[in-house]
């Protein structure tokens, strides 16, 4: 590892490889950073493990999976320089970068930083979802990936959006047994995204994709609940039974598992953390860091490439990589502001076929109202520090606070998580009882330490 | 609570969990090697000293943190299983009296 580097990259996912790729090719000196022990991120997870341990995995997986061969391949093969296992804690304003790697505290500057942290799936708190047994289910995809592992007993997905369906549809060919598929998306959802679908016929491979999946499901003869409400899962030392209201119905199953999913959201710890700008996105309701149309950010020398930006899915997100590498060897002085602009054509024409699907889904697939704002009081929304949602409504209805104020009245977001997992829920409550949006009550500050460390590793570390 | 899907052509090695021996394939992280051998959770909450397990699998909802090799609250669902790992849940809670 050299001292400074022209760009850092942090997150090897299909944005950051991408970048990485196009700014070695253009001979900027390049580093990149992954928490995680091999490079792909999470539509990528655990590609090289996968494909030579795990062979029949890495056919179940399909085209989707297999498509991250090539650039992972293309990206060892460029020689750049990678460090996994590589948890980055902090980034000071002048661009050195904190990082913890095999037990020790690490530090790199750059001229150029990229943050290419990519998605996580939006945290959905229902009563008992800290039990054993309840995780995502795009977690639940991820954990196929990277460990060749599926729930051992039975299961039930639960939610809406793409990934329930991609993950149900992966679980029935790995031969899991799955009792039913709830849907919160309601029918009326249908009629709001309409009018996008002749837009989104233009990109017809997603929707063509989605009847796949929906199809495969069927076929296995699972149920499918839809416009579930009141959802919670039950037990004591771990997941019992999920119980549902179905058309005014009370079901309960008894199951070992339940996958929960309402979308995912970018991850925005480490542009948070930097201070960039962030926007609020109503229709899918999370922050996103304020981006132009290279994916700078609102701090000189920060730029975002892929989901960290904006929702958009694995092709967008590599194209982007694309682009933000352009746009640094342009900051480099490397290629002419005519070559990067040429360059990035076909990449736009990329992101423009790929986008055209997007307004039909986002209004197909909102997140349930039923989780934005915990239906009861006594559900938990801080998992850290066991913060519940009447805790938070009683905090928000003692004046006009703040997330900060909130954060320092409840320990809501002081836990190990930093906040990932409930700043989401702490907004929308607080804006709901205030009458505002999320917009106007802001989120929680992104403060270092992002990943735990010791203060002994801290010592060691200073200068 | 997980099984595996398909063979894995991954060796077989031992770690240790809790200072008993497990047999674990090469090539999964901590966090699914232990589920998979019958541990029902990783760790407990600190305050209410409830079970958890896994939530994310991807480092964002922490509730994997374990001791690995002596190093405090990893995450143990981003680490690969190395052969003689020594694992143990975290040694203190917060709500324990000192």
């Amino acid at each position: 590892m050299k001292e400074i580097y022209d760009l850092l990259i942090i997150g090897a996912g299909t944005a950051g490889l991408a970048a990485a790729i196009k700014a070695a090719r253009h001979k900027i000196s390049v580093l990149v950073l992954d928490e995680q022990c091999e490079a792909g991120g999470q539509i990528y997870r655990s590609i090289r493990t996968t494909q030579s341990l795990r062979p029949e995995i890495y056919a179940l997986l399909g085209a989707d999976y297999q498509r991250g061969d090539n650039l992972e391949k293309a990206f060892r093969e460029a020689g750049i320089e990678f460090l996994s296992g590589a948890s980055v804690w902090q980034v000071e304003p002048n661009l050195a970068a904190h990082f913890l790697r095999n037990g020790k505290s690490l530090k790199v500057r750059c001229r150029s930083l990229l943050a290419a942290t990519g998605a996580m799936e939006r945290p959905v708190p229902i009563p008992g979802w800290t039990l054993p047994g309840v995780m995502g289910a795009a977690a639940a995809d991820v954990l196929l990936k990277s460990s060749g592992k599926v729930p051992s007993g039975r299961v039930v997905l639960a939610g809406s959006g793409p990934l329930l369906w991609l993950a149900a549809s992966r679980l029935v060919s790995a031969e899991v047994e799955i009792l039913a598929v709830l849907e919160t998306t309601k029918y009326a959802y249908y009629l709001h995204a309409l009018p996008y679908l002749p837009q989104a016929l233009r990109a017809s491979e997603y929707l063509l994709k989605g009847l796949r999946l929906k199809r495969q499901v069927w076929r296995a003869g699972i149920p499918v609940f839809s416009g579930i409400r009141k959802l919670r899962a039950e037990g004591e030392q771990n997941l019992k039974a999920v119980h549902f209201y179905h058309r005014g119905q009370s079901n309960i199953f008894e199951t070992e598992t339940l996958l929960v999913h309402e979308g995912i959201v970018p991850n925005t710890q480490l542009t948070r953390q930097l201070s960039c700008e962030h926007c609020w996105y109503e229709r899918q309701r999370y922050w996103h860091p304020l981006l132009d149309e290279w994916g700078n950010t609102s701090v000189d020398g920060v730029a975002v490439a892929g989901d960290g930006g904006i929702i958009a899915g694995a092709l967008t997100a590599e194209a982007s990589g694309h682009l933000s590498a352009l746009e640094s060897a342009f900051q480099l002085g490397v290629i002419s502001k005519i070559q990067r602009d040429n360059a990035a054509k076909s990449y736009r024409k990329t992101i423009r076929h790929h986008q055209a699907v997007r307004p039909f889904l986002e209004h197909l697939f909102p997140p349930n109202p039923e989780i934005l704002v915990p239906l009861m009081d006594s559900t938990l929304v801080c998992r850290c520090e066991e913060v519940t949602a009447g805790q938070i409504i009683n905090a928000v209805k003692l004046g006009e606070l703040d997330l900060s104020q909130l954060k320092a009245f409840t320990r809501c977001g002081m836990g190990t998580c930093q906040g990932r997992m409930c700043a989401l829920t702490v907004a929308e409550i607080a804006a709901n009882i205030q009458g505002k949006s999320p917009k106007e009550v802001g989120s929680f500050r992104g403060r270092p330490p992002l990943k735990p460390i010791t203060l002994g590793q801290l010592a060691d570390s200073a200068d | 609570m997980l099984k595996s899907f398909g063979n894995s052509k991954g060796k077989n090695i031992s770690i240790w969990f809790e200072e008993m021996p497990i047999s674990v394939q090469e090539g999964e992280s901590i966090a699914s090697a232990l589920l998979s051998a019958g541990v029902e959770y990783l760790r407990t909450s600190p305050l209410s000293g409830d079970s958890r397990a896994p939530y994310c699998w991807m480092g964002v909802c922490f509730d994997c943190l374990l001791e690995i090799d002596g190093q405090p609250n990893q995450q143990s669902c981003l680490i690969t299983v190395q052969e003689g790992m020594r694992i143990r849940r975290p040694a203190l809670n917060f709500g324990d009296s000192v």
